[in-house]
C-alpha cells in the first residue's frame, strides 16, 4: 500500500532537523531509516504531515570511545555497529545484537537510533541498551540532556524524547571483560523475537527482556534474586515476576512466562561461561 | 520533489511525490518491472534492489531518499546478452520455478557476494532470510548461489 501524503524535509544538520520540528510541532516526524516508520504509514497507521529525513546526516554516523564508554552516532544503521571492530571489541553484546535484527535488508537500512526512538518492545536494541545500562544523548530547542536507558522507555511506543527532540548519541559503558548474552527466541527466520533476553554480568548482573510488556524492560526480580545469592536457575524462575506479557498469534502470555524464565537461565549460564 | 540518482548505471533526474515508494519509481515511472512486489509488510524480499551496492527492499524506501545513490535492478545484471553468473548459476541449478521471487532473491545473493566472497552453506542461508521463496523449498537456490562464489 501507499503511504498517506506528507511534505517532505532533508535536514542538513540537526539543528536543522529542531528548526523544523518546532516550526510544524506534532505532525512533524523523523525518517531515519524508514525501516519502522514506513511499514507503519503505508498502513496509514501512522499519517504524519512532515517527514524530516536525517539521512543525508552523515556525521550522525559513528562508533568512538569516549572516556569509559563507547559512543555511537544515532544514524548508525545496524549492519555498520555488528560490523565495527571498535563496538565488537568495546561492546561485544551491542554489536551481536545488532547482527541479529531481521534480515541483511533490513541491517542495510536501520539505525540505532531510529530503534530506540520507536521504542517497541519487541526490538531487540533497546532490551541490549538497557542491560547495558546506556544513556541517550538527545538535542532539543531547549538544548541538550542525556536521558539513562532505565528512564526512556515510557509506553508502549512511547519515549521520554519531547516532539522537538532529536536522539544524538548512545553511550554504553566499556565491557570488553563483562559476560554477555542475547538469547533471541524466534520461530521464523528474520522475525522479531518472540521474546528475547540481553544480560550482561561484571560484578552485579542486570537482565532485560523483549517483548514481555508494554515497552522494553528489565527483569528486576530475576536481578534482586541473584543479587541476593540465588543461583542462576533460581533467579531464573523468577525472570517474569510482576509482568503482563502480551498475547499474540504466536504465543500466550503463559508461554512468554515460560520462555523468559527458561531464556534467562540460558543467558545467565552464557554469562558466566563468558567470564 | 526532485530526485536525482543513477539506475543501472544511468543518471536520472525526474519530479515525484515524497511518497512514491522506490519500488513504484522503478516499475511505473522508469519501467523496469523486473523487481517485483510480493508483499505489504516489508517480509518477502521481492522488490529487493541493491543501493550504493547494498541489498534494500525498495518497497520499504521512498524514491527521495534514494537521492544521489546509485540503484542497481535484476535488469542491470546480464550485458551485451550475456547473463550474469549468478543468473547463469540460477538457470543451471533449476534456482527457480515460478521466478516470481527470483530478481530479488538474485540481487540479494549479489549483495550477499559482495559482503561475503566466500559464504558457507549456513551463511548462504542466513543471508538470503530477508526473501522468501514460495516454490523451490531454497535447496536450489543456496546451491545456485554456491556455485557462482569465485574460486
Ligand atoms: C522486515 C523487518 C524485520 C525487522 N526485524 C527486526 C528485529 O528482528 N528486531 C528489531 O529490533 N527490529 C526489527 N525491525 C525494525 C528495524 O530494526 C528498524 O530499522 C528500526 O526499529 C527503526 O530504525 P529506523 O532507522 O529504520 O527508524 P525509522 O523507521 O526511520 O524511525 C522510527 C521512529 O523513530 C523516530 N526516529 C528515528 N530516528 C530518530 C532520531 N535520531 N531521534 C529521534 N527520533 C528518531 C522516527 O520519527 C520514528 O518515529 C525490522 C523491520 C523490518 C521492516
Ligand atoms: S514487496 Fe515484500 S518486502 Fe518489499
Ligand atoms: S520460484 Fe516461485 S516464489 Fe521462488
Amino acid at each position: 500500500m501507499i503511504p498517506a501524503s506528507f511534505d517532505y524535509e532533508r535536514a542538513r544538520s540537526v539543528e536543522a532537523a529542531i528548526r523544523l520540528l518546532t516550526e510544524r510541532g506534532e505532525e512533524a516526524k523523523l525518517l531515519a531509516g524508514g525501516h519502522s516508520l514506513l511499514p507503519l504509514m503505508r498502513l496509514r497507521m501512522a499519517t504524519p504531515g512532515l517527514l524530516v529525513d536525517l539521512g543525508g546526516i552523515r556525521e550522525l554516523s559513528y562508533v568512538r570511545r569516549s572516556g569509559d564508554d563507547l559512543a555511537i552516532g544515532a544514524l548508525t544503521r545496524h549492519c555498520d555497529l555488528a560490523a565495527n571492530e571498535l563496538a565488537r571489541a568495546d561492546s561485544p553484546l551491542l554489536a551481536h545484537v545488532a547482527g541479529q535484527i531481521g534480515d541483511p535488508q533490513v541491517r542495510h537500512r536501520g539505525t540505532i537510533g531510529g530503534s530506540l526512538a520507536h521504542g517497541d518492545p519487541a526490538s531487540d536494541l533497546p532490551a541490549a541498551c538497557l542491560a547495558l545500562g546506556a544513556s541517550f544523548l538527545v538535542a532539543g530547542s531547549a538544548g541538550e540532556r542525556r536521558i539513562p536507558a532505565d528512564e526512556f522507555f515510557r509506553g508502549f511506543l512511547e519515549t521520554a524524547l519531547r516532539p522537538d527532540e532529536v536522539l544524538v548519541e548512545i553511550s554504553v559503558p566499556r565491557h570488553a571483560e563483562a559476560g554477555w548474552s542475547f538469547q533471541k527466541f524466534t520461530r521464523r527466520a528474520q522475525d522479531w523475537a518472540i521474546v528475547g533476553v540481553a544480560a550482561v554480568s561484571d560484578g552485579s548482573t542486570r537482565i532485560s527482556l523483549v517483548n514481555m510488556g508494554s515497552t522494553p524492560l528489565r527483569a528486576t526480580a530475576a536481578e534482586e534474586a541473584l543479587a541476593g545469592g540465588a543461583s542462576a536457575e533460581e533467579a531464573a524462575a523468577r525472570a517474569a515476576d510482576g509482568l503482563e506479557p502480551p498475547s499474540d498469534l504466536n504465543a500466550s502470555p503463559e508461554y512468554r512466562r515460560h520462555l523468559a524464565s527458561v531464556l534467562t537461565r540460558r543467558a545467565l549460564e552464557e554469562c558466566a561461561a563468558v567470564t | 520533489m526532485r530526485v536525482s540518482l543513477t539506475v543501472n548505471g544511468k543518471d536520472r533526474a525526474d519530479e515525484v511525490e515524497p511518497r512514491l515508494l522506490l519500488v513504484h519509481y522503478l516499475r511505473d515511472v522508469l519501467g523496469l518491472t523486473g523487481t517485483n512486489i510480493g508483499c505489504d509488510t516489508s517480509s518477502c524480499g521481492a522488490c529487493t534492489v541493491l543501493v550504493d551496492g547494498e541489498s534494500v527492499k525498495s518497497c520499504t524506501m521512498l524514491a527521495v531518499q534514494a537521492e544521489g545513490t546509485e540503484v542497481s535492478t535484476i535488469e542491470g545484471l546480464a550485458s551485451d546478452g550475456v547473463l550474469h553468473p549468478l543468473q547463469e548459476a540460477f538457470r543451471e541449478h533449476h534456482g527457480l520455478q515460478c521466478g516470481y521471487c527470483t530478481p530479488g532473491m538474485v540481487m540479494a545473493a549479489s549483495s550477499l557476494l559482495a559482503e561475503h566472497p566466500h559464504p558457507s552453506e549456513a551463511e548462504v542461508r542466513v543471508g538470503l532470510e530477508g526473501n522468501l521463496c514460495r516454490c523451490t523449498g531454497y535447496h536450489n537456490i543456496v546451491k545456485a548461489v554456491l556455485s557462482a562464489v569465485a574460486p
